[in-house]
């Protein structure tokens, strides 16, 4: 081995302290509580539920840089970034984690079983096996889901349209979170005592001939929070047009791109309510125990412009929560 | 010294995709973009068998044997459909996508609490943050081994000399085209191992686990190569694995300092510009002292 080398393997060497030097030290204050948050990357749902996180956490007594202090780390959308973030959440002796969007969680999971850990922005906590089930946990993870309110969205598209007697389902059968959500509303439905008619798409290019087909037989249509479908919503609103169909779906931004309505998660406040989860793990609760949450508060979300082409009238007391 | 044991044990897990990369970009000289579809192949196969009860070494193996598959196809679109190196990667990984998406039937499987590769290790009572060292320090010596070995045989010295001068092999009445695809199922297939072990150390696996894995492994690759310059294959494939070490450090260190996480990607791109230009200043450095030693 030449000078040269070793003078180099040196250099990796001051390197790896630099890094052990700038790692930062074990925290001793007793008195400000450790809240780390790991974020998947930007994205304006992920960015509200954080705002809304640390907002109401500040309403409840624990301001950050006072009562509190928050380690923020965000991946970038790289999940590479996931493991070591995580890990530095873990060492900093963080006394809760508040991970965003699935990966986040199931990074932070698997590096802790003991730093209680709360989810944002995670649909279904049990399929994505973080807790044994969503009622009781049993693991030191919980938090809210932003599972789509279902029966609320079917109750508001029967309020709209109430002649309806069949609601056809439009979905991609392949996305595993479609098929999940239509299993549910299929059961919802039932209790109603309507009529169900389901048509699958495999992707953008069927959606077209596959809703023409539907319009015939249905008096309103649902579409679940669907990546296929969202992406052609312009599609849906022009057949919709054509045949006087009401659409409801799954998110917001499906509703205003080609739908009639929905009521949407609202991930502010489902950050808020994240928050709440945390003071009460602060205050001693054991997150094992902790039902995950759904949205308590949706958003209202109503296409004016559908609503006229189709010939719908939004009724004023809907029109007032707006 | 837990951050630095965690950038250690990543840089040697993500050293196995590194060394792929390097026997596709300095090896055969060809850029391969499979890898970032490979990469979460090997992840998705190996979380799939894991939790339909398959044992994490044969489910890690499966992986492998996929991702060489996967470099077959593109050694096939490459070589035989005449399609430009860039594209065929770019077709595989694109066509992954969707194989992915079969293979695990969803976006994203979950390990935690299932039995991995790491539980194997660690069931022989070592501590818990030193297991992911422990089997990255396995898998890589056994790789860089087994490549020894491979790359001193006959068809390994016609593989490196088809990436040199690819006239002079065919002269000697070698098929090129056979060894290039060789050395791109060599090569994803280290890619898909790769995947498979970050799948079981994250905790999951997810389909767009490969975004910007290209670009880690290329970093660690150049950054080896940047610090040790020129050497015997052996001791290139150990700078390799150093590389991806050292750019762990890199990310550890930007964490550590605390910087604003949205420019976290700026500063990746900045460490990469300073090494990959590192040649360049070396010579106008040398250039410079030279004439005032005139």
């Amino acid at each position: 081995m030449n000078k040269n080398t070793i003078v180099k393997l040196l250099g990796v060497l001051l390197l790896a302290s630099v890094v052990v030097w700038t790692s930062p030290s074990q925290k001793d204050s007793n008195e400000i509580l450790q809240v780390g948050i790991l974020q998947l990357l930007e994205h304006s749902a992920l960015d509200s539920t954080r705002a809304g996180f640390i907002d109401r956490l500040e309403e409840l007594g624990y301001k950050e840089g006072e009562q509190i202090e928050v380690t923020y780390l965000n991946a970038q959308a790289d999940q590479s970034n996931l493991t070591v973030m995580s890990q530095q959440l873990v060492s900093n002796e963080s006394n809760l984690i508040f991970a965003i969007a699935t990966t986040a969680a199931q990074s932070v999971a698997n590096q802790t079983t003991e730093i209680p850990i709360l989810t944002g922005a995670v649909t279904n906590l049990e399929d994505a096996g973080l807790v044994e089930s969503n009622e009781f946990p049993n693991t030191n993870v919980s938090g809210t889901s932003d599972m789509t309110p279902i029966k609320e969205q079917l109750e508001l598209l029967l309020e709209l349209a109430p002649d309806t007697k069949r609601i056809g389902f439009l979905y991609n059968a392949s996305e595993a979170n479609s098929q999940l959500l239509v299993n549910i509303a299929d059961e919802i439905v039932a209790e109603l005592g309507l009529e169900t008619e389901h048509m699958t798409v495999t992707n953008t290019n069927d959606i077209s001939q596959n809703m023409q087909a539907l319009v015939q037989r249905v008096d309103a249509i649902y579409i679940p929070t669907d990546n296929t479908l969202a992406s052609a919503m312009a599609t849906i609103g022009n057949i919709a047009i054509q045949h006087q169909i009401p659409v409801v779906t799954g998110s917001n931004e499906m509703a205003l791109e080609g739908g009639l309505a929905t009521l949407g998660v609202d991930y502010y406040a489902l950050g808020r309510q994240a928050a709440e989860m945390a003071v009460s793990i602060f205050e001693g609760a054991d997150v094992s125990t902790l039902p995950v949450q759904t949205a308590n508060e949706t958003e209202l979300v109503i296409n004016e412009e559908m609503a006229e082409a189709i010939g719908i009238v939004i009724p004023d007391h809907l029109r007032g929560g707006e | 010294m837990d951050i630095l044991i965690t950038a250690l044990s990543q840089g040697l897990l993500w050293a196995l995709m590194a060394i792929g990369v390097y026997i596709t970009y300095r090896i055969l000289d060809t850029a391969d973009l499979s890898a970032e579809g490979t990469f979460p192949l090997g992840g998705a196969v190996a979380a799939t068998l894991i939790i339909q009860g398959t044992s994490p070494i044969i489910a890690t193996c499966l992986a492998i044997i996929a991702g060489m598959m996967a470099g077959f196809v593109t050694g096939i679109l490459y070589t035989k459909l005449k399609i430009p190196a860039l594209l065929s990667g770019i077709l595989t990984m694109t066509a992954l996508y969707s194989i992915n998406l079969r293979i695990m039937g969803r976006a994203n499987i979950s390990l935690i609490g299932q039995k991995t590769l790491y539980d194997i290790v660690g069931g022989l009572g070592l501590e818990s943050r030193l297991v992911p060292m422990v089997v990255g320090l396995i898998c890589v010596a056994i790789v860089i081994g087994l490549l020894y070995w491979f790359f001193h045989t006959e068809i390994g010295y016609v593989l490196r000399a088809t990436g040199d001068n690819e006239q002079m092999v065919r002269a000697q009445g070698v098929n090129t085209d056979t060894m290039k695809i060789l050395g791109l199922m060599i090569s994803n297939g280290l890619i898909a191992f790769s995947g498979a072990l970050i799948a079981q150390d994250n905790g999951f696996a997810d389909i767009s686990m490969g975004v910007g894995t290209i670009v880690i492994g290329l970093a660690s690759v150049i950054i080896g190569e940047v610090l040790f310059g020129n050497l015997s294959i052996a001791k290139r494939l150990m700078c390799v694995v150093l590389g991806s070490a050292i750019y762990r450090m890199i990310i550890a260190l930007v964490l550590n300092l605390g910087l604003n996480p949205i420019d976290l990607r700026l500063i990746s791109a900045i460490v990469l510009t300073i090494t990959l230009a590192s040649p360049t200043f070396k010579e106008i450095i040398q250039k410079r002292t030279g004439k005032r030693g005139i």
